[in-house]
């Protein structure tokens, strides 16, 4: 029974993830247009932009959903992503949270999580396998950390918005990828409840890297060390949350529509 | 630990249900075959032995119903050519039978069909060969419909085929394999078929004591279709398999290879459709392309759609009901026969969209309402609406 030992990036350079020159149109609507980012191993870095400024194409290229016209995506030195369809890109350790959250809802938020763990995820091994007392306790473990711990049984399918939202991040985290792409993770949530979520984010870079695109400017700016603004599907600036309100270029695109 | 209860809870409520199914099954036909057997025919409670070939052929819809439900319930597959995989291993098992037949045809030739003969065909083609030896037609019934099917779904679903278009697929399939069985130079008996059975690995197939074999065997290999189903479903696969039906994009992203999952399945269910099959076509005598008719499929659709959906004895249930529905309509008014179909499908859409199972969970959980916990874990399976 193979356990899909994936061999660990190379991250000699410090990068995990190279974006090169990347491009992407839809019917001539250029959604990328020669981006390129690298993200640091072990970073916490936050993505925004405008509607439409190609953050949500970005993560489906690295994830392997859509194919770019040209540009290059490496993880690590070595693992050419763009060779890669996503059940194997998932399997290389990159997570992704949805903008929607999707989780499964016929199945219990204990079976959703099952479901998630970094194991075998052949036909052969699936209908053999059961929990070892490992991973239960892994899932116990998650399950505390997103505070459904009294909900294991129930169908995710009746748990509230900000409870899927944490589902979501709970499936992400039992599947202990190296590369965390989380998509507005405090869409829907209380004020209490985001604040959570902050504190959970700072504590998982380090160890991991957490790359976020969220459009609350509160929140980005109570985890955020460095901020890439995009807009129209290019990089249009880089740095720290200060450094980036004062850009001008910035002001004038984005955030100059706020006070 | 509740973690624990949780298994163990899940793997008790289930094997309930395995049980009860398995019991039932076996009450049932050990019932009917002791009261063909033992009572005599002027008692009331005596079982013909029609019925008792009816019966078995409900078992075969059944075990069809099954296989459809496999993929449609659990999955989210919607075959509406299940029928091809079903009149497949029925032809696998129609050849044997005509060969058993050997000079005992109208004809007397002790190497062709009667077909053949009348044909002016002077010798047997290519891919009759071996079907008189019983092992060997047993190994075509499996091998050639999930050779079929693993083609077939290899293509369809490497290439994201889902949806409308796969069930549209799956009609032209059965429809294709329709035109093709009615050509008289397929050598498969064209629009007549195969008939005229006379005898099964040496049992004639008129007596009774044949019958009622036929019909347990039906019911044994109907049981252990379920329970194996049942066990799929209920380990890891089966919740990949939920997870397919429910958002396939999402369960890519968890890094399950969701075509694998899904060729894989398809080979199972068209296995069972087969098996279905070769068991169907001693009992009835017959089997012609009719069998591959899209109607076909879509009915065996209906039945799945009236039993409910992925609950696997919802299936069975959905088959047998509808099927002895059929056979008392068709008696009364033959031609009515189809609109009805229509309208009880229409009707379960709009009031039963999961079916008698659906209405059979409802009301339990209104009975032990009162342990919340329990009901709760009851809904796990079937929380989408």
């Amino acid at each position: 029974m193979k356990l899909n030992k994936v061999a660990a990036p190379d991250v000699s350079h410090k990068v995990i993830l190279y974006i090169e020159a990347l491009s992407v149109s839809f019917d001539g609507f250029k959604a990328l247009n020669d981006l390129s980012l690298y993200i640091n191993d072990g970073e916490l870095r936050c993505l925004i932009g405008a509607n439409g400024a190609g953050k949500t194409t970005l993560m489906d290229v690295i994830t392997g959903k859509t194919r770019c016209d040209s540009g290059q995506v490496y993880f690590g030195q070595t693992v050419d992503l763009l060779k890669h369809d996503e059940a194997a890109i998932a399997r290389l350790g990159i997570g992704r949270k949805f903008q929607k959250p999707t989780v499964f809802e016929a199945l219990s938020v204990a079976e959703n999580l099952e479901l998630s763990l970094k194991t075998g995820k052949g036909v052969w091994f699936t209908l053999m396998a059961r929990l070892d007392s490992e991973q239960r306790d892994r899932i116990d473990a998650v399950l505390a950390t997103i505070g459904l711990s009294a909900l294991r049984g129930r169908p995710a399918g009746v748990l509230s918005h900000g409870q899927k939202q944490w589902l979501e991040i709970g499936m992400l985290l039992v599947s202990d990828p190296r590369l965390m792409l989380i998509d507005e993770p405090v869409a829907g949530m209380t004020a209490q409840e985001t604040e959570k979520t902050a504190e959970l984010l700072t504590s998982l870079a380090g160890e991991r890297t957490v790359v976020v695109v969220e459009h609350d400017m509160e929140f980005v700016r109570s985890i955020a060390r460095t901020v890439t603004v995009l807009h129209q599907g290019s990089v249009l600036a880089e740095g720290t949350m200060d450094q980036v309100q004062n850009n001008p270029a910035v002001v004038e695109v984005y955030l100059g529509e706020e006070p | 630990m509740s973690q624990l209860a949780s298994i163990w809870g899940e793997l008790r409520r289930g094997s309930n249900t395995i049980t009860l199914f398995v019991v039932v099954l076996f009450a049932a036909t050990v019932l009917a075959s002791l009261s063909n057997l033992l009572l005599p025919e002027s008692s009331a409670l005596h079982v013909s032995t029609y019925t008792i070939t009816l019966l078995g052929k409900y078992l075969c819809y059944a075990m069809l119903a099954l296989a459809v439900d496999v993929i449609w319930g659990y999955c989210g597959i919607l075959s509406l050519g299940h029928g091809a995989f079903f009149a497949l291993g029925g032809y696998a098992m129609g050849m044997y039978l005509m060969r058993q037949i050997g000079d005992r045809g109208v004809y007397g030739n002790p190497d062709l069909p009667d077909f053949m003969v009348f044909l002016n065909w002077d010798s047997l083609p290519w891919y009759w060969f071996g079907m008189d030896q019983f092992w060997f037609a047993m190994l075509m019934v499996g091998l050639v419909p999930g050779l079929l099917a693993l083609v077939f779904g290899w293509l369809a679903f490497r290439s994201r085929v889902t949806g409308v278009y796969l069930s549209i697929i799956t009609q032209a399939l059965t429809y294709a394999l329709m035109l093709a069985f009615f050509r008289n130079e397929m050598g498969f008996g064209g629009n007549n078929g195969l008939t005229d059975f006379k005898e099964i690995a040496g049992f004639d197939l008129s007596a009774d004591n044949t019958r009622i074999g036929l019909f347990v065997i039906t019911a044994m290999v109907l049981g252990v279709v379920f329970v194996t189903s049942q066990l799929i479903m209920r380990s890891r696969l089966g919740r990949v398999l939920v997870s397919i039906r429910d958002s396939e994009a999402r369960a890519r992203f968890l890094g399950y290879r969701t075509d694998h999952f899904k060729v894989w399945l398809f080979v199972y269910s068209a296995l069972i459709a087969a098996l279905a099959g070769a068991l169907y076509v001693p009992q009835v005598g017959i089997i012609n392309p009719g069998e591959f008719s899209p109607v076909n499929s879509i009915e065996i659709v209906v039945w799945v759609a009236v039993g409910g959906r992925g609950t696997l004895y919802g299936a069975v249930v959905g088959a047998i009901l509808v099927s002895y529905a059929k056979t008392r309509f068709t008696s009364l008014v033959p031609e009515s026969w189809i609109f009805m179909l229509g309208a009880l499908f229409v009707f379960v859409t709009i009031f039963l969209p999961k079916g008698l199972a659906g209405l059979l969970k409802r009301r339990l959980q209104r009975d032990d309402n009162g342990d919340s916990n329990g009901s709760t874990e009851t809904t796990t399976g079937e929380a989408r609406a």
